[in-house]
């Protein structure tokens, strides 16, 4: 174990992979020369090479191009998007390729692609840069999506995305990358995709959220704990492959649930998980599930309406209320 | 006398086989596609329905030429004669139509996306420009693996006006990858002419804006498509370097089935001006110019066009007779494993 940053975390795990795959590669826009936007490939140019650390012109419909068309042929190629807000540009090569080539090929083609970068709210980067948008890649069959909320799950996860034969959509937290935590260093340590943590144990209400929804589910956990309010909290890790049977599981002994997210709430990654909930525990709900989400407009710049459009702790703490009244 | 369009000398009797086996290919998607729009006339097909007719010599000049495997080719929705120039069987071609599990995706990809990997041949494309992107990341992973080999990348005059087209041929020129583009100028996309959609129309100096060289070919022309594609090929191999090539051709008939080749110029286009293209016919000029060297003679026309007939008859006995897909692979396939 060593003690690392998120972003270090995923730089570990590019190079760790990279180091056991002559086929895998990492491209994007300023990965190379400039070190990452992010600082998240620091150093591996140096350590790879042009050929295997390549910059890109600003062009993402290519860089969705380039990482596609090479894991058709057997590549398996780490494309990094400078935000995920940049990634609307190339929805097309993403859903109409990327997701689709190997049903529509009858299963004569694999993709095994990576799209990772930051996404996630906040810093006042106002409506084009601050925005959370998984529900549209979850949406989407063909998809893997991943979203870790710590660093080890950030490293584990990432080298279970590198090593998968599907195009995986990898999202990481802007907002995280600066987070501490135990890392293994083992090159063989890996997390699955599937498999949702139960962060903290409790019996009075479920939280379930993933990447830093997570974070404020348990900072809500902890206040309402000293009201005697014990809350079991779940971080699902993968939204597809979604790990259901946790959750109900956590459902069937607590009788309550909130949802928690940062993206809009309209049509959300959270209305489905309220919506299986309901079908899959129905008698076992004390209470409807309760939903946090983003406010429903444009990423506002100004301090004070940006602070009243992302969700908070006290979002998930007046939820957990209202399921419990 | 057979006329002659193209004077050139034939050199050896392995170009005469190759210039009958491309003639032969020829005919062979003229027919099938034929046949196919008839099936689809008969509810047999579904879908929509884009045929090649006019348009044969631009992969029957190329495509049995590449170096399989290793070499990739990628495609339009236009795509029968690609997929049956990369050798996909007509029995498979025409199963995929009819939506059968025989079909060369299973059933799953239809008229639009023929596929067929181990051929060389990574598919057809429903989305005007798509293929050109992919083209970049096969091209990328030719030149990672430094075998020689090419990607040959076919789409339309309509494509070169998405803007995904010039970002993937700039980083292809950037790059500097083995990616040969075919530029199907077949003068519209759907009813838009080239005139109608672009201030520059010259689109060889839009592939050098990007610091790839290209040059004009007559893409009704077999032997000079052959000669100039080959050329090309034969130099990438060892230069790892891009090339773009402006086919000028013309489709017979509507762009798809929804512009029916009976009603295709009472919008766009002129009755007289598809009769002149259909004198500069790829198949009749092919045939002239081989006639005249006694290559080719009437009776092994007859021959070439019972064996088609026959195989064409085949393909459509095999997929009428092939099962549909089981319910159960409804959700194979999303995943691989």
């Amino acid at each position: 174990m060593a003690t690392m940053r998120y972003q270090q975390a995923l730089r570990l795990a590019m190079t760790e992979e990279m180091e056991r795959d002559p086929n895998v590669f990492l491209c994007g826009e300023e990965v190379g020369q400039y070190q990452g936007t992010y600082r998240v490939s620091e150093g591996m140019l140096q350590k790879f090479g042009p050929k295997r650390v390549v910059d890109t012109p600003i062009s993402e419909i290519g860089i969705a191009g380039l990482a596609t068309g090479a894991a058709m042929v057997g590549l398996r190629p780490i494309a990094e998007f400078m935000t995920w807000s940049f990634a609307l540009e190339a929805m097309d090569q993403l859903v109409n390729h990327a997701a689709k080539i190997t049903y529509m090929s009858g299963g004569r083609i694999q993709c095994p692609v990576v799209f990772r970068g930051p996404a996630g709210v906040g810093t006042q980067l106002s409506a084009q840069h601050s925005q959370s948008m998984e529900s549209w890649y979850a949406h989407t069959p063909g998809f893997k999506v991943v979203m870790p909320a710590f660093p080890d799950d950030a490293k584990g996860l990432l080298k279970t995305a590198i090593r998968e034969n599907n195009p995986i959509i990898f999202m990481e937290h802007a907002g995280l990358y600066g987070l501490q935590g135990e890392v293994p260093e083992d090159p063989d340590f890996t997390v699955p995709f599937g498999v949702a943590a139960v962060r903290r144990v409790g019996t009075d209400i479920t939280l379930v959220s993933y990447s830093r929804g997570v974070h404020l589910c348990l900072k809500a956990a902890d206040v309402l704990a000293k009201e005697g309010i014990e809350c079991e909290v779940i971080d699902l890790r993968t939204l597809v492959p979604l790990d259901m049977e946790t959750v109900v599981t956590s459902v069937r002994k607590t009788h309550h649930a909130v949802v928690a997210q940062e993206e809009w709430k309209n049509v959300s990654f959270g209305s489905e998980l309220s919506a299986r909930i309901h079908e899959m525990a129905f008698d076992d709900l004390d209470a409807p599930v309760g939903r946090v989400g983003g406010a429903d407009v444009p990423m506002p710049y100004a301090k004070n309406l940006e602070r009243a459009a992302i969700p908070t702790e006290n979002d998930v703490i007046a939820a957990v209320r209202r399921a419990l009244a | 006398m057979a006329k002659t369009t193209v004077e050139r000398p034939v050199e050896d009797d392995i170009q005469s086989k190759e210039l009958l086996s491309s003639y032969r290919l020829m005919l062979l998607i003229r027919r099938l596609e034929e046949s196919v729009y008839r099936k689809f006339h008969e509810a047999k097909i579904g879908g929509y329905l884009h045929r090649y007719d006019g348009m044969e010599a631009l992969v029957a000049g190329i495509i049995p030429f590449l170096q399989i495997p290793g070499d990739y080719v990628l495609s339009t929705y236009r795509d029968h004669a690609h997929a049956l120039a990369c050798g996909t069987s007509p029995r498979a071609v025409m199963a995929e139509l009819m939506g059968r599990a025989t079909g060369c995706a299973g059933g799953k990809g239809g008229s639009m996306h023929l596929i067929d990997p181990e051929n060389g041949f990574l598919g057809g494309d429903g989305i005007v420009g798509g293929p050109v992107p992919i083209s970049l990341g096969v091209g990328y992973a030719l030149k990672y693996r430094g075998n020689g080999n090419v990607c040959v990348v076919y789409f339309g005059d309509g494509a070169m006006n998405q803007g995904g087209v010039h970002e993937a041929m700039n980083m292809i020129g950037l790059y500097r990858l083995p990616v040969l583009f075919i530029l199907e100028n077949n003068k519209y996309a759907m009813g838009t002419s080239v005139e109608r959609s672009t201030g520059q129309t010259d689109f060889v100096l839009k592939a050098k804006a990007h610091g790839i060289d290209g040059e004009h070919v007559d893409g009704m022309d077999l032997l000079k498509v052959r000669d100039v594609a080959g050329r090309a090929i034969k130099k990438m191999r060892e230069t790892c370097e891009p090339y773009f090539l402006e086919m000028s051709c013309y489709r017979y008939v509507g762009h798809g089935i929804g512009d029916d080749n009976t009603k295709a110029w009472t919008t766009y286009r002129t009755e007289d001006e598809v009769a002149q293209w259909r004198e500069r016919d790829p198949l009749l000029r092919t045939g002239d110019y081989l006639e005249a060297r006694g290559i080719l003679t009437p009776e092994l026309i007859e021959k070439f066009e019972a064996e088609i007939a026959a195989e064409v008859e085949d393909a459509i006995e095999f997929a009428e007779a092939s099962a549909e897909p089981p319910l159960d692979s409804l959700y194979e396939n999303v995943y691989s494993k």
